[in-house]
């Protein structure tokens, strides 16, 4: 589906401040002159359910959903939740995703989530200790979901520009939270 | 004009600034709630008032006095609260509105973030006789709310603004204009009981004005071309050489488009904005040119319905798609409305079955030291077996759901009580119904104050988390706090559950589990109604209270 647009999910669990980065994404993409759409859960389903949001940019954006196979890109905040998003993926599909396991009650082992990764993208797959390296290197695990955007960034996995989501980040997040933010975006240069 | 990415709900809180809006009501419910919380943090200084109400009916009613005082008002709700305030919103219809009103709905297709049922409240249109724009994206959320502003300045009534969660929680480029400060707008109620006062057999003039209205819009969105009709440049190209259409409304339209492009068609499309009162020639000089037409519109196929009364007489040998191609279940997306394209044209669409892999279900859970917590467990350890436990709107929901799993019946907000007293009357069986303090206030007393007056027992858990937490933490009459942030006074729930007539209440801290404990034990065989309020705050309201 449209060739030129790129397809991103963002996947994870309630609270874990995916919202924020879908509205991150939104901007950096408008920043850079695309049309966007995105599409984002509230509600209940945000107490630590499943929760799936879209980005999309490109020239002309109808739809704020895309369809199995259309990511272009895949973050996913959660190994398990990051598994159950594979569907939009194919073989040209990056998938970034926090090194991290939420559990619950009935989740399977570890083993075969990471089975199941490697089963649906071999190439492309990148594990990011992100929670691991937020939580030593800023004491804050919260910002892993911008740590894993500015790994994504700095790779060029995006096609945005690193410096469109730093002037994104500075327009959504609050001041008191910026400092911090960008750290951790910036933290991901070197990874 | 200034060009900003938006959420849909910030969209309409923007075009309501532009239009002047003065008097803001509602209550939280998804995926309306942000319409109020935008206007919560900007009220002050822009010189609106805006209210929490206790539920949608009141706040329709507030929005009422204030229309008919002449003050310009919005009122947002999700959809189940335009059911709440039906009862309201009916004879406005009838009297209509003297300054302008817009109602904001929001539709949840594929029960995202709702409970109960998969409303189109889209049907009310039928009901109440009330226009009905639906935008498709962000930019539509502000142009429609301006314009809901001017349909209801010019005819006098309500206008719903219906949006979906896949339109109210889009983002997308809006452009739109800033607003200068304004002073806070005292208004004037002029008397005048021919117009505000529904009895007979003046109702029946005014239900015969109202019909009259819908004439008039009708005609207006006509010559607006408020529905228009767009695309159509490629060859009508099917195998067989047919003419095909297609009529799509909200999020549809959206999705119609995004598989037109994919599959390299540009069929003609009337895009349907104003869904009530529809624009009958439109549609009939639509459908004349066509072979087959294919409707595009979520859940019910009220559209469907419509264009088959109206074709009958322009075009009766065309062929009518909808729902026979696209399910009433569910929302749609871009591979369900391909499909329909691929059927109808005999165009592929390139389709990726997926291969699910075998994945648990991953539950809502209650945050890390939520007060529910501990309440869940000792319902669970001390009733006797056999005791039915009714769940109500809110986080406690979660309650129905693994490792709680005591959750007998759920239904709509304050239901636990109502039902509970039900069955209570109905069996021997012992009842733990459980409310939350937002929803007592909203619908619960009625229920409390019908199951001591007609002398049943449950025991009722009110579950005072001192905040309506589930839909983004807002303030309700239990705080002290009113929707913005002033000091109000505080309701105290054992007051009045006490002025209900209850005489058992115990108000306790449920982290104090032995107390608990006991008090269900001892509750549970009381002869008459009783109420435990458990009162603790909400840990993540707690946190970020701590947190500054």
């Amino acid at each position: 589906m449209g060739k030129s647009n790129f397809n991103i999910i963002i996947a994870g669990a309630g609270g874990q401040g995916i919202v924020t980065l879908v509205d991150i994404l939104a901007n950096a993409a408008f920043i850079e002159g695309y049309d966007i759409k995105s599409s984002e859960l509230h509600g209940l389903s945000q107490r630590g359910g499943t929760v799936l949001t879209y980005v999309r940019f490109g020239e002309k954006i109808f739809s704020p959903l895309f369809e199995n196979g259309q990511a272009n890109l895949i973050i996913g905040l959660d190994l398990l939740e990051s598994l159950r998003q594979t569907v939009f993926s194919s073989k040209k599909t990056n998938i970034v995703i926090n090194k991290y396991l939420m559990p619950f009650i009935g989740i399977i082992p570890e083993k075969e989530i990471l089975d199941g990764l490697e089963k649906a993208q071999k190439n492309k797959l990148y594990l990011v200790p992100a929670s691991e390296i937020c939580q030593k290197e800023l004491g804050k695990e919260v910002v892993s979901g911008i740590y894993l955007l500015g790994y994504a960034a700095y790779k060029n996995m995006i096609g945005l520009k690193p410096e469109s989501i730093l002037k994104a980040i500075e327009k959504v997040v609050p001041q008191k939270y910026l400092e911090l933010n960008i750290k951790a975006f910036n933290l991901a240069k070197s990874a | 004009m200034v060009k900003e990415v938006l959420l849909g709900n910030e969209a309409i809180v923007k075009a309501a600034l532009e239009a002047g809006v003065d008097f803001v009501s509602g209550y939280p419910g998804c995926p309306a709630a942000e319409v109020g919380d935008e206007f919560g943090k900007i009220a002050k200084e822009n010189g609106i008032y805006f209210e929490w109400s206790t539920n949608e009916k009141v706040a329709l009613e507030a929005a009422i006095g204030a229309s008919f005082s002449g003050l310009k008002t919005l009122v947002a709700m999700k959809n189940f609260g335009l059911n709440v305030c039906a009862e309201a919103l009916l004879p406005l219809c009838y009297t209509g509105t003297n300054a302008p009103m817009v109602v904001v709905v929001g539709d949840d297709p594929s029960c995202w973030s709702s409970a109960q049922t998969e409303e189109n409240s889209r049907g009310y249109a039928f009901i109440a006789h009330i226009p009905v724009l639906e935008p498709s994206d962000c930019q539509e959320c502000h142009d429609f709310t301006k314009l809901a502003f001017e349909i209801s300045e010019k005819f006098k009534l309500p206008v719903i603004l219906r949006t979906t969660i896949r339109v109210a929680h889009q983002r997308a480029p809006v452009q739109f204009e800033e607003t200068g400060k304004k002073e806070l707008k005292k208004g004037n109620f002029i008397k005048n009981p021919h117009q505000y006062v529904t009895l007979p057999p003046r109702v029946l003039e005014m239900k015969k004005e109202l019909l009259e209205k819908m004439e008039k819009i009708q005609a207006y969105a006509e010559k607006e071309k408020i529905n228009f009709v767009k695309g159509g440049k490629s060859p009508f190209g099917t195998a067989q050489g047919k003419k095909i259409g297609i009529i799509a409304s909200g999020v549809g339209y959206l999705h119609l488009m995004e598989a037109q492009k994919e599959m390299g068609l540009d069929l003609p499309v009337l895009k349907i904005n104003l869904f009530y009162p529809l624009t009958e020639k439109t549609v009939a000089d639509f459908v004349k040119k066509l072979n087959k037409v294919l409707i595009v519109e979520e859940l019910d196929g009220y559209l469907e319905k419509e264009t088959k009364v109206i074709a009958r007489e322009s075009n009766p040998k065309i062929k009518i798609s909808g729902k026979d191609l696209l399910s009433e279940i569910g929302e749609l997306n871009v591979e369900k409305v391909g499909l329909a394209l691929a059927k109808l044209t005999g165009k592929k669409i390139k389709i990726v079955k997926p291969q699910t892999p075998d994945i648990p279900r991953r539950y809502a859970k209650l945050c890390d030291g939520c007060p529910h917590f501990y309440t869940f467990s000792v319902i669970k350890k001390v009733a006797p077996e056999n005791t039915i436990f009714g769940g109500d709107i809110g986080c406690y929901m979660i309650a129905g759901m693994p490792p709680h799993n005591i959750q007998d019946y759920e239904f709509c907000m304050g239901s636990s009580l109502g039902i509970a007293h039900g069955v209570r009357k109905s069996t021997n069986q012992k009842v733990i119904a459980l409310i939350g303090d937002g929803t007592f206030f909203h619908s619960g007393i009625a229920g409390l104050i019908n199951t001591v007056y007609n002398k049943s027992n449950p025991l009722i858990i009110i579950l005072d988390n001192r905040i309506t937490a589930m839909t983004g933490h807002q303030n309700n009459p239990g705080m002290g706090k009113n929707g913005m942030g002033e000091p109000a006074q505080e309701l105290n729930i054992e007051e009045i559950v006490r002025a209900c007539g209850v005489k058992s209440i115990k108000v306790l801290d449920p982290i104090n589990v032995k107390e608990l404990e006991d008090t269900v034990t001892d509750f549970l065989s009381k002869e008459e109604v009783s109420v435990i309020v458990c009162k603790r705050i909400c840990a993540l309201l707690a946190r970020r209270q701590q947190n500054g």
